[in-house]
Order: structure tokens, then sequence, then C-alpha cells
């Protein structure tokens, strides 16, 4: 089996905005278009355009509803829709890595990505198999397993404007959901979010020390209970019928640039 | 194994070129860098510099090198050797296609033009396809639309001389609360995207008002799940209480709209009309003087209340009309609470949100201007409540009226074109007075003797007959639907069949998916495509069809000329049509060929030239007869449509250094590419906000060719054109409207924002309301067959609400049976708890017809998919008045997709149904179907 590094040097890592991602897939195909002309083999398609259309994809949204309990006699709040994208977290305790039997994966000492060695992967699928996450898929073409790679041949690329890189999803995405830094160090910016909107570990309990991070949605559906606070700025302005032309007249003349009222 | 890494190349060579043009795969239209590899496409991202996306893409973008690979690309132009709706087909030379066109219609042209009916689908060269048609003489011209969203564009412009589509945007860096209205992930689709985020990003709240919590609404702080229908009333109710709290804006009102403007109050002809001077303009009364002048002299501030009467005529401002009508109680949150399904108590919250934001969050930018009537301004206000609205509101028979209701909400609140609120794009804002009037002119061998489409006046501007028949095959500009500025595409078939209003020769479309799922009444439009007349002659004689790809409505054509994809043509997307600018600044854009077709296939627009060419039409033709334009990229850079103005307002003058006006400059198309495919022209801050009023702006537009001298103008709370209808309704006036329709314009043309249900004859036992959208990552894109995105969403259930579900015994998987008053579907149901309780809803355009697209017949598009169409029809259920009504709005003509009503019933156990159904027999594939296997790198 394989090992992990005693430590990285950076972490870096992606922070995805729950309460801004809109569900566009924008993410999941821009993915797709680097990473089928890029790093390792294509992202092949199986039966593209037939009955059961089956591709390799090394992030995807998935969507589910979230149906929040009553409170008291009070009917249940509005259920709500999640948009989840997922792709590898690149864990500090990545699995995956260790229990590879060639050393095809492996995880990177200077900035903490997990990557495949193409060259290596005999497409036995255990690392598929040990990650809780569902965030590897073996490339049915190539027979080798493909996963995020924080888009290594981007992010250091010479061949790039420095501003271009960063991965490919986050490049692209349309609503700036997606964020890309150094997860190790507490003043990157990716912290600072993190630490501001309690960023969150997926499933934590799994061991595996996540890298990526969530920013949860925030609450919704607040503002009938605010109606008390909001009241007085709907006060009507007169209650008897007539009144809001009264009111009207007294209102205009307290317009700048008035100089009297009048009608004919 | 103890820890090692492998050395990689972590600075691989992206590509040989990047070649920057502009996106197709919807109507958003963003830049595009293409990345290119041994003079293959390699890779599509943003264009970090393009006004719209500034670097972002959709996944329709990023998927644009599977649409340039697909195998349902058309392969050479064909004529039809089978019956029609066969799919036999025989390919044939360019120049035997064109000859056959040209041989078609040149005696049409000669004898009687009307013959022809020329219409555009998802067509983004309108200022072209329609000087075409305008040249070709036939006022039989349209493009798609009157069944999309013409209630908001009208609306829009009738209101406040601007719409919301990609006309204009919230003002995403001020604003504070963004409200949203139905289904809007249509339009500006990457800009708005962008602007949620970035409101997201400082905290500032979004609502959401859509019976669908998905896409958009997904992230609203607050989802209102309204009954579909009813957003008019709701918006009626909020303004209710916002004028009853004296939460609206009285200087902006007396300032910038005609609130102040004397209405005529005594019945007769001229009731409800404005008070004018000699010049034509509107009157107020000045407050300052108590007197009657003119609602642009210096200094006047107008009045709202003040009342004039004269000579025993009263006249009362358009504020009293609407201070009588909406504090009515009628429009209280408790009377519409249920109609809505919102509770009073949740109108009241955000009425009072809409408040707090709108005025105690009001903020100044130090920002001095000056207004149309002299007045010098040191700030700007701005008010930052923000709202955006689109085809979800808009495809309702009540839905211009609703629309118009939006803009009045805006209005009154003071946030359109001020900090923080709603901003137009150039060449918006542009008052209807200066849009073009319809024209029906026709003559053997002539031009048209105007433009097709418009913005009428009053009925004097309707396209009618000297019988009184109308004159265009789809009815527009009509008594049904006086005011349909966009025509009627999806009236064009039935009536062409009924040979109602007459009968055409030739029906000449382009990207519409008429034989499917831009039809309502799918079946029936194909009966009307393959109907044979006692001769045994199709109904509809010739049928010419584009598209670059195998659609549903190939087979339907008799001819078909292949169009290329968007990466192998060049195209203008044009300040003439619809740019692609921004608010603070006039922008369009180019495509070209970033790679050369491999089939024989061309762009249609330069299909067009030619035969424009052949048939030497004025327009195309010089003096001595020869062509001025041998394809469409001559014509995007030498046609002018007035002297020094032409598609592309970017690169003029010989030294290609004019922006707006110019002479023609032969390198302008080498000039947009090297600078990333488009043109900017910024507008200084001082012309940023106010642009109807502000003389900075006005001059700007009038430098820039958007108009030839300035045009300020007020915002029509209350629209003058349509109370003109009602008074013929009343029987003012010489162009009388039928009996039948007398009653109903008098109740719909109503000039301030009304609310009315919609007509539910018919529809008894059918109550459940049944919508559709498009997923995000297919909306207005011609690729739903596309190998990545069709992965996304391949298939499409019937989301069904959780009571609905209890109610009817269902389960996911299962199928229903769901019928309307037009017919039945069955399909297979899946559980939404995040839904209006009583809608049922699903993706449209998902369900494909065995044989085409290149998909295999067992692929769930054409398995289980399936179309709401078939339960729609474009007439309403019989009334028993002898009549069949339009299922469309009474005042546009849009077509009222979301106005259905239909019932589920659960029907056999899943394993009794393979398919849904109505399962239409398979066509023959002109491109058969596409490999088993993608594995798309072009580089090594």
């Amino acid at each position: 089996m394989t090992e992990l590094p005693n430590s990285t040097e950076r972490k870096m890592g992606l922070v995805i905005d729950l309460d801004t991602c809109v569900g566009c897939h924008a993410c999941v195909i821009s993915c797709k278009g680097w990473n089928t002309e890029n790093y390792g083999a294509p992202l092949s398609d199986q039966d593209p355009y037939g009955a059961d259309p089956s591709g390799t994809f090394l992030n995807r949204v998935h969507s589910f509803e979230v149906q929040p309990k009553p409170c008291g006699s009070e009917p249940a709040p509005a259920a709500q829709l999640i948009h989840f994208p997922k792709s590898c977290l690149h864990c500090e305790d990545a699995p995956c890595v260790t229990v590879c039997p060639t050393g095809a994966s492996y995880k990177r000492v200077e900035d903490g990505i997990v990557l495949v060695n193409e060259d290596n992967c005999i497409g036995c699928g255990l690392c598929a198999w040990s990650c809780p996450y569902g965030a590897r898929e073996l490339d049915l073409a190539a027979g080798v397993m493909k996963k995020c790679t924080l888009c290594v041949d981007r992010i250091y690329n010479d061949n790039l404007p420095e501003e271009d890189r960063i991965p490919s999803c986050v490049r692209t995405c349309p609503a700036g959901a997606r964020h890309f830094g150094d997860l190790g160090d507490p003043n990157s910016d990716v912290s600072k979010l993190v630490a501001e909107r309690d960023g969150m570990d997926l499933m934590p309990e799994m061991g595996t020390k996540p890298v990526n991070k969530y920013l949860p949605p925030r609450p919704k559906d607040q503002m009938e209970d605010q109606i008390d606070i909001l009241a007085p700025l709907l006060a009507p302005v007169a209650e008897e019928p007539g009144g809001f032309m009264g009111w009207l007249d007294k209102a205009l003349d307290k317009l700048p640039g008035q100089t009297s009222g009048g009608s004919n | 194994m103890t820890h090692q890494q492998p050395i990689i190349d972590t600075s691989p060579k992206v590509s040989d070129e990047v070649r920057q043009t502009t996106c197709y795969m919807c109507a958003c239209r963003c830049g595009i860098n293409v990345h290119m590899k041994d003079g293959k496409v390699a890779y599509i991202e943003g264009n970090r510099d393009h006004p719209v996306n500034k670097g972002v893409l959709c996944a329709k973008g990023s998927a644009g090198i599977m649409q340039v690979n697909a195998p349902s690309r058309l392969k050479a132009p064909m004529k039809r050797v089978g019956p029609r709706g066969s799919g036999e087909f025989e390919e044939i030379s360019w120049e035997e296609a064109l000859d056959i066109a040209a041989d078609r219609l040149g005696p049409i042209r000669k004898k009687n033009p009307e013959k022809l009916a020329f219409f555009t689908g998802r067509d983004q060269s309108q200022s072209f396809t329609g000087f075409w048609a305008q040249n070709f003489g036939t006022q039989n011209y349209a493009a798609h639309g009157g069944f999309c969203s013409v209630n908001m564009a009208a609306a829009g412009i009738y209101t406040m001389g601007g719409a919301f589509w990609e006309f204009g945007q919230p003002d995403w860096d001020h604003t504070k609360l963004f409200m949203l209205f139905g289904v809007a992930e249509d339009h500006d689709s990457n800009p708005i995207k962008a602007g949620l985020g970035k409101i997201k990003a400082r905290g500032a709240k979004v609502i959401g008002v859509n019976p669908i919590r998905s896409g958009y609404n997904a992230i609203a702080d607050e989802w209102v799940g309204i009954t579909p229908g009813t957003d008019g009333l709701f918006i009626l109710s909020l303004i209710h209480v916002l004028m009853k709290a004296g939460k609206i804006d009285l200087d902006y009102l007396s300032r910038y709209t005609n609130a102040p403007v004397l209405v005529n109050a005594t019945e007769g002809p001229e009731q409800g009309l404005f008070l004018r001077d000699d010049d034509d303009k509107p009157l107020v009364i000045d407050r300052n003087t108590g007197k009657l002048t003119a609602f642009d002299k210096p200094g006047v501030r107008p009045d709202l209340s003040a009342v004039h009467t004269v000579d025993g005529v009263t006249h009362r401002p358009v504020f009293h009309q609407m201070a009588e009508r909406y504090l009515s109680e009628e429009y209280a949150p408790e009377a519409i609470a249920d109609k809505c399904g919102i509770p009073a108590k949740r109108i009241r919250a955000i009425a009072g949100e809409i408040a707090r934001v709108a005025f105690d969050e009001a903020f100044e930018l130090d920002q001095e201007w000056t207004d149309f009537r002299g007045e010098k301004h040191s700030k700007m206000i701005g008010r930052p409540v923000s709202m955006h609205s689109m085809r979800g509101v808009s495809a309702h028979a009540n839905g211009f009226q609703t629309c118009r209701a939006l803009h009045v909400l805006q209005i009154l609140l003071g946030t359109v074109e001020v900090p923080g609120g709603f901003r137009f794009k150039p060449p918006y804002p542009k008052p209807v007075e200066a849009h073009p009037k319809p024209h029906c002119g026709v003559k053997p061998d002539c031009a048209l003797d105007g433009p097709h489409l418009g913005f009428v006046r009053g009925p004097d501007d309707l396209l009618l007959k000297e019988d009184g028949s109308p004159a265009r095959i789809d009815k527009a500009f009509t008594w049904e639907n006086p005011m349909s500025s966009h025509g009627l595409m999806h009236m064009v078939i039935s009536n062409a069949h009924a040979g109602n209003p007459y009968k055409i020769d030739t029906l000449f479309m382009y990207m519409a998916n008429m034989s499917w799922n831009s039809s309502m009444n799918t079946r029936g439009v194909i009966d009307m495509l393959t109907d044979k007349d006692e001769n045994g002659d199709y109904v509809i004689p010739n049928i010419i069809y584009s598209d670059a790809y195998s659609s549903e409505m190939v087979a339907y054509a008799d001819l078909i000329l292949p169009d290329t994809t968007y990466l192998e043509r060049h195209d203008c997307i044009s300040l003439l049509d619809r740019p692609i600018c921004e608010a603070d600044g006039a922008a369009d854009a180019i495509r070209w060929p970033v790679i050369e077709p491999d089939r024989d296939v061309r762009g249609f627009q330069t299909v067009l030239v030619q035969l424009a060419n052949k048939l030497k039409l004025p327009g195309f033709t010089n003096e001595d007869g020869s062509a001025k334009f041998q394809d469409y990229a001559d014509y995007i850079v030498n046609h002018e449509r007035k002297p020094g103005i032409g598609p592309l307002a970017g690169f003029r003058g010989k030294d290609g250094d004019q922006a707006g006006r110019g002479e023609v400059n032969p390198d302008q198309l080498d000039k947009y590419i090297e600078n990333g495919g488009f043109f900017v022209e910024h507008i200084e801050p001082e012309a940023s906000y106010y642009k109807p009023w502000n003389n900075a702006y006005q001059d700007w537009a009038v430098g820039m060719g958007i108009y030839d001298s300035p045009q300020p103008y007020l915002f029509q709370l209350y629209v003058e054109p349509m109370r003109k209808f009602q008074l013929a309704a009343e029987g003012h006036g010489e162009r009388q409207p039928p009996e039948h329709l007398r009653e109903r314009i008098k109740a719909t043309m109503d000039p301030l924002p009304i609310w009315y249900d919609t007509d539910q004859t018919g529809n008894e036992g059918y109550t459940v309301n049944a919508l559709t959208q498009r997923p995000m990552a297919m909306y207005h894109s011609w690729g739903s067959q596309n190998a990545w995105l069709r992965q996304l969403h391949g298939r499409n259930p019937l989301y069904v609400p959780t009571k609905l579900m209890r109610d009817n015994q269902l389960q996911d998987g299962d199928w229903a049976k769901v019928s309307s008053p037009h017919g039945e579907i069955t399909v297979p149901v899946m559980e939404m708890a995040a839904l209006n309780d009583n809608t049922v809803w699903t993706w449209n355009a998902i369900g494909k017809r065995k044989g085409a697209w290149a998909l295999e017949e067992d692929a769930p598009e054409a398995t289980k998919g399936f179309l709401l169409n078939h339960l729609i029809h474009e007439l309403l259920p019989p009334k028993g008045d002898g009549l069949r009504w339009a299922n469309s709005d009474p005042i546009t003509g849009q077509a009222a997709w979301f106005d259905l009503k239909v019932k589920i019933e659960k029907v056999g156990a899943p394993d009794d149904l393979a398919e849904s159904q109505p399962a239409l027999p398979p066509i023959k594939s002109p491109v058969g179907t596409g490999p088993e296997e993608l594995k798309w790198k072009v580089g090594k």
C-alpha cells in the first residue's frame, strides 16, 4: 500500500459556496473540457448518443431537497433545493492513496494535491471504493482512474497569464461560487472566507480531513418573522378616504425646490 | 510503499493559438477564447475582456466543442424525394438548391410577395433577416419573440422605453434587495449569475417569486411559491400597501414620469387622453406657478395633485387615477392572499422590506448631472431595490398587464435608472416614439414600405387590409392582439393551413423547430405540415428550411439549406438589433470562422445574400444590376442603414478610429478580431444614470448614432395608446373593432395596469397548473443533443409536489396520465417538495423524436422524454359562442404557454409502460447516428 507524505508545504484546495451555487453545471463542463484535452488520458464518453450515455467527469453537481421540520404548531417551513458540486477534496488523510497497491495514487508534498500517476495505475478501482465521497471515476476507454487534479497543469503553468493560473472550474463559475487557494495558510483569502462564513468539512466523521471546504447556505425564509420590525414602515399616511390627497399635498410641499403649493 | 511522487510537467503548452469569437450556444452571446491545436478546436473558455461574461462561461459555452463535432450536423443541401415527414431526401449541390429556391421565390415576388412567409426562430441576425424580407417585399416576417417573451419586451418599451431581457440590468454594484419574478434563466444568463454572486458576496437579499424553487430561486433568501398567473395581482397588492404608506418616490414621479400629466376626465371621444399643447406635448400644472405648461419646460415642477378645468372639461393628473385605483381595498393583501397562495402577513413583510431598503437605505453618489429641463443636480440618489423578470410572468394571457404592473412598481419606488436600481443598456432607453411603427405596404416586385415590426400608437397603426381583414399571415397588429410587436410565429402554420386570413405559397424558416417543441399542439402542427388538398397537393405548398442540425423540423421541409455551426461563420451582434451592451457602455461583436466547415454547408445569412443576388433584390443590388455584397461578411462591413451607420459600430472610418458613426472601413472585421471579437465604447460617469433625462447621456447617444437628436421622455405609468384602443371599442373613431372583440378590448386594454384571471372556460375539472422551463445548461440552446450536456439533463420526469403525489398515491418512477381539455400524455413522475402545492412542471425540449438529432432510437430523450406541448393548443377550448379564441395575450398575442391547467392520474404499474405517450413514429435520419464512444483529444 502507499504512504502519504508526513506533511505538505501548502494545502491547496477549493472553497465552494452553497449559498451562491445556482446549479448551472458550468464547472462540470469546463472541467470536462480542460481535462479531456490535458492531464493524462481524455475523459471518455460511452454511448454518448445512445440509451445510456455515461462519461467520465471529475466534478459533478448533485441537487437535493431539504425539508425543514415543523416547529411547534406552525406548518413546516418551505422546502429548499441545494445544489452541491462535488469533486476530490484532496484529503489530508486520503484513504484513496493509502489503499493504492501500486503507488499510482499519491499526495504531493508541495501543495497537497492528490493525483494519479496513470502510468502506474492498473485500474483496480480500490481507490474509488475507499473514497467516501465517490470522487474518483474509472475511465472505461483508458482503463485508468481519473480524478480532480486541481488543474495542476494550470495553476503553475507559465504558458497561462497569471490570473488564469487557477482551476478551470473556478475560472468559469459564473456566480463566483468557487474559490481556490491555500487552506493551510490562515491568512489566505480562502481561509478568511471559511472563518467568516463558518465553512464546513464534508463528512468529517470519516476522518479523512478534507482540504476542500463548503460554505453553508445562509438561513432562508426569515422575512415573515420580521413583520413586527417592518410594520411601522407601512403605517398608512391617512385613515380616512380622501386623506391620501391631503397627505400628498403636504408631501409635495416638502420636496426640494418647491416654492409653493398650488392648484387651480 | 514509502511516499514517492513522479516529476510531472506543470507547464504544458496550452494551445497553438487562441481565436476569440462570440458564443452561440444560447442567447447570451458571451465572448469566448477558442484554443486551437493542429488547426482543430481543443478547448473553449470565456474571454476575460468581454463585456458580457468577463471571462466566465456556462456549461453550454464550454460544451461548444461537442456542438462543433456533433453527428447531427447536416452535411449538404437536400431536396425532399419522399412524402413530407418521411425524411427521404436527396443531397444536391448548392447551385441546384439556390436555383430551386430562386425559381420558387422569383415568381412570388413578381406577383404577390405576401405569399412568402419568412419566419426565423433562434435568429441572432434579425436586423439582417428583416432587411432581406423587407427588400423581398413581404410583410410576413418575424422572429420567435411572439411565442417567447414579447409581453416583457412590449410592456417595457411602452412603459419605460426599455425592457428587461438583456436590454437592461440591475445595478449589481449597489443594489441591496433584488427581486426576481418567474423563470428568468432564459436571457442574460451569465451576467445574472455573476450579479447574483456579487450581491450574495455582499450579503444583499434576494427574493424569488416563482412556483418552482429551482435555479436562481434555489439560492433566493426568500422564496415566494406563488400560484402561476397571479404575479400581477401580488404586485398590485405591493403597490397598494406601498402607496397607502406613502412609500413612493414623489419627487421622481413628478419629474420623470407621466404621473402629473393631465388626463381628460370627461366622457366623450377625448376621455382618457392627455391634454396636449400645439406641439403635441403633454401638459402638466407647474407647482411653482400653478399654471398649465408643457412637461419639459425649463424649471417646471410638475404637480401630482392639481386638477385643471377648462371649458367645463376636467383634467386630472394620472396620479389621481392611480391613487383611486390602487388604494382600493380590493388590492389589500388580505383580499388577494388566497388567490396568490401567499399569506397576507408575508405580502406585508415583503412590502415592508422593499420600503425599508428603498427609503431607509437610500444613498447618494457624488456625481453631478444635468437633466433635460436644464436643472443641475449635485448628486445621484440611489434607491437600492432592483427587479428582474422574464419568460415566467410573461407567458400568460394576462402577461402584458403583469409586466406593466411590475414596471409601475419599480417606477413608483423611483428605482429605474438610478444607482442601486434597474439600469438600461444602450441602445435603450428609447421611447416608443423613437421606434418604428409596423408596416405592411406590399406591392409586386417592390420592397416593403418600411420595417415589419414596431410599436403601434393607436388603431390607425393596425395592419389591416381595406376590408378590415388582417394584413399579416400571423394576424399581428390586429384587433385580436393590437400591440403584437414581435409578430406571432406560433400562429403562422395554423393560419397558413387554414388559409385564414389567406393562403401562402412558401413557408421559409430558420432555426425554428415548429414540428416539435416550438409549437403548441405538436401533433396537430405535424398534420398541418403534411396535409394535402383535394388535388393531392400540400395545403402549405412549399417549405424551405435552414438549420445546422438534424432537428425534428427537417423532415417537414421540401428544401434544406444546411447552416454552419457557430465557429464556422461570420455574424454580427449589432446595435441595430440586439447588441451586447452593458449599462456603462455600448458594445457589439462579431463571429468569424475560427475553423472552416468540413461539410458542404454555408452560413444561412450568406445564403440569403446569394439568394438576394439571384433575385436581384433592391438593397442588395447596385444601379448597374451588379451585386452589392458577395456574402454576409461583405454585408456586415459595407452595408449602411443610414449614411455612416452600419451593422457594426466599432472601428468605423478610413482609419478605423471612429465609433458609432463613420464611413465604411474595409478592415473593420480584422480590427474586431484584433480586439478580441468585440468593441466597447464606454459612457462617462456623468451620463451613467438617469439616462432618459440626462443631457450628457442623450448627447452621447446621438453621437453614437443611437438616435439623431436627443429624445428625453417621461416614463409612461399610464399608456395612452392603450386608451386609444379602448376609445375605439367604446365606439369612437373611424376604425372600429369587430363586435365580438369590443368588450374584451375595453376590459383588457386598460391604460393603467390591471390583473385579470385568464379564461378558464372549458377547463372544468382541470385544476393543476402545469409549467415548463429549460435547465440552465440548455436554455436557448440548439444543443440539447450535445454529448456532454445530455449527460446532465437527459431525462425529464414530471415534477409533482408532495401533496399531489400523496393525493394520487404516486411514488417516484410511477407513471401518470396528464390530461388537458386538448389531449393527454403518459409520463414518469418524480416528487419535488420545493414546489407550489398545485403546480407540476417538467424540463422543456428534453424529449426528442426518434430519428432526430442523430440520437439512437432508444435514447431516453426519445423513449421517456416528453413534451407538454401535446396538452397545449393554440386555441382555447370552444366557448359555445361559435368562435375560437386564441390561447394568447389579448394585447400582444404572446403565446400563453403557462396558462395550462391539467388533471393528473396514476396509471399502470411501472413495468407496463416503457415509453412516454404519445410515442410518435421514428423519422428517417438524414445523418445517421453518432459514434459509440468519444475520446475527444485533438492534441498529443
